[in-house]
């Protein structure tokens, strides 16, 4: 039996020790909300948050996160109570087919919290100083995250919007 | 995936005497399990062992725990003052959610992205030693054009080992006996000959505890990456270039380059042609001309003899302009 603190909620769940975490959270435990693309880490469909960090949960084994904080797009917010980013996507329009969505929101509320930390990226003109967030800025920092509908103008523009009204992961 | 024993090391000298595979960030450890091209009997987590800071040596270096992240070594102040070539390889590497969770031991461990080592149906002598070398004379757009053997023409995959090897980084390791040893970049991977399962010189059991970079050196510093995509795609060509000028002449330069080997390459008879002397079109060329001298084109990888030593030119110029 292993712990995981999911959403600020305790869950003890009995695994094989070859489930990713992403399969602990799909089939285990009901939080459909992260999707299964690839299941190599190659489309960002899976992304959560750990210790407020954006990962790949299909490259990742549930049995290895024993005590840490995981949080899912169901996490994040909910109809009614919708996440600024969530907002975002939905007032851009941020997706065609939504499969690859909850992926995009995790993905770019880590994102968020990675520029707010002042981390540059490959995109960054200075390594020093913290970069402004540009769409090549975003379009640099969500590469990880693919759109087979190819919504990416949108994508862009939402994050661009959730980023003047959140400053903070999650 | 099939089935294995899970163990999770509380200390260093318990990871090495659990025995099996360990596995950290597993970004290329499960993928690699998924498609059963490893098949470990037990895997050992290392993630919670105490290797996870970044420290100043005595000597005016650094000394990165082997669990950094990617993401916490390209971000550290003092990587992106004095060490920007290293924080410029690994922002160019991977994506930012594959990059929070790979580790700075593993990244140095990470397996070739050859399509047959991946497809089991295919022959592959790394993953089945005997078993033949299908991109020899296969598809071989991203393999090797130095240092190759009959046997193999896979390429090592990273881009923050290529930038350490031009900073001269060494491997701090612990061995199963509680023996600890210091192994110079240069001399920790392999290349293929006939055994190119064999990667690098580390022993059965063996555990990279942290790697050291000498203190900096300054000079002009530039990582550039070659590749199919803009983002997340991996180097066809990359040169981490160091070059230090002095009175319009180089006083010196340290290069090393990824996709074109079995191991981050650095060649100091390239850098020998370029000591002392005043930049030029014709000095870059010549330095280009060491470099590829023993070069050799498989096919379809042909291209990349003219694409390393344009790319190589390209850098130089701006590592030296303005002197």
């Amino acid at each position: 039996m292993i712990t995981l603190t999911i959403n600020g909620e305790e869950h003890r769940l009995d695994v094989d020790p070859r489930t990713s975490l992403l399969d602990a959270c799909r089939d285990h435990l009901g939080l459909t909300g992260s999707k299964k693309g690839c299941d190599h880490g190659q489309c960002g469909a899976c992304t959560m948050l750990v210790n407020g960090r954006r990962i790949n949960s299909c490259l990742t084994l549930a049995v290895m996160h024993e005590g840490d904080e995981i949080t899912t797009v169901e996490g994040l917010g909910e109809p009614g109570n919708l996440h600024p980013m969530q907002a975002a996507f939905l007032e851009h329009d941020g997706f065609q087919c939504g499969y690859c969505t909850p992926g995009q929101v995790v993905s770019a509320v880590g994102m968020l919290g990675e520029v707010a930390d002042g981390w540059p990226s490959n995109a960054s003109k200075d390594l020093q100083n913290g970069a402004e967030l540009s769409g090549e800025e975003i379009r640099e920092r969500m590469s990880g995250n693919l759109c087979r509908c190819s919504a990416y103008p949108n994508i862009v523009d939402a994050i661009e919007t959730a980023a003047k009204t959140t400053k903070e992961p999650a | 995936m099939r089935p294995f024993e899970y163990a999770r090391a509380g200390e260093a000298s318990e990871a090495v005497s659990l025995g099996g595979r360990f596995i950290a960030g597993g970004t290329n450890l499960l993928d690699l399990m998924k498609l059963q091209v490893e098949t470990p009997d037990k895997l050992v987590d290392i993630t919670r062992l105490p290797m996870r800071d970044i420290e100043a040596t005595d000597d005016g270096g650094l000394r990165i725990g082997a669990l950094v992240t990617n993401s916490d070594l390209a971000a550290d102040k003092r990587v992106r003052d004095d060490y920007p070539v290293l924080s410029r390889a690994l922002l160019a590497g991977a994506s930012g959610q594959l990059r929070n969770k790979a580790t700075t031991g593993g990244n140095l461990l990470q397996r070739t992205r050859c399509g047959y080592f991946y497809e089991t149906s295919q022959p592959c002598n790394k993953r089945e030693p005997g078993s033949g070398c299908g991109a020899i004379g296969g598809f071989n757009r991203i393999h090797a054009i130095l240092g190759t053997s009959d046997k193999c023409i896979a390429t090592h995959p990273s881009d923050m080992a290529v930038a350490m090897q031009a900073l001269e980084a060494s491997v701090e390791t612990l061995k199963a006996d509680g023996s600890t040893r210091t192994i110079p970049l240069i001399e920790f991977h392999r290349l293929p000959g006939d055994t190119p399962e064999i990667e690098t010189v580390l022993e059965k059991g063996e555990l990279i505890t942290a790697v050291r970079l000498p203190k900096s050196l300054g000079g002009t510093q530039i990582y550039r990456k070659v590749r199919d995509r803009a983002s997340y795609a991996f180097a066809l060509v990359s040169v981490a270039a160091i070059v230090k000028m002095k009175g319009g002449e180089i006083e010196w330069a340290r290069l090393a380059f990824g996709g074109l080997a079995h191991k981050p390459w650095r060649d100091t008879a390239v850098e020998d042609v370029l000591k002392g002397q005043a930049p030029s079109r014709a000095l870059f060329d010549r330095a280009a001309d060491a470099l590829l001298a023993e070069a050799k084109g498989h096919g379809e990888n042909d291209f990349k003899i003219p694409l390393a030593r344009r790319t190589l030119v390209s850098v130089l110029a701006e590592a030296t302009q303005g002197a």
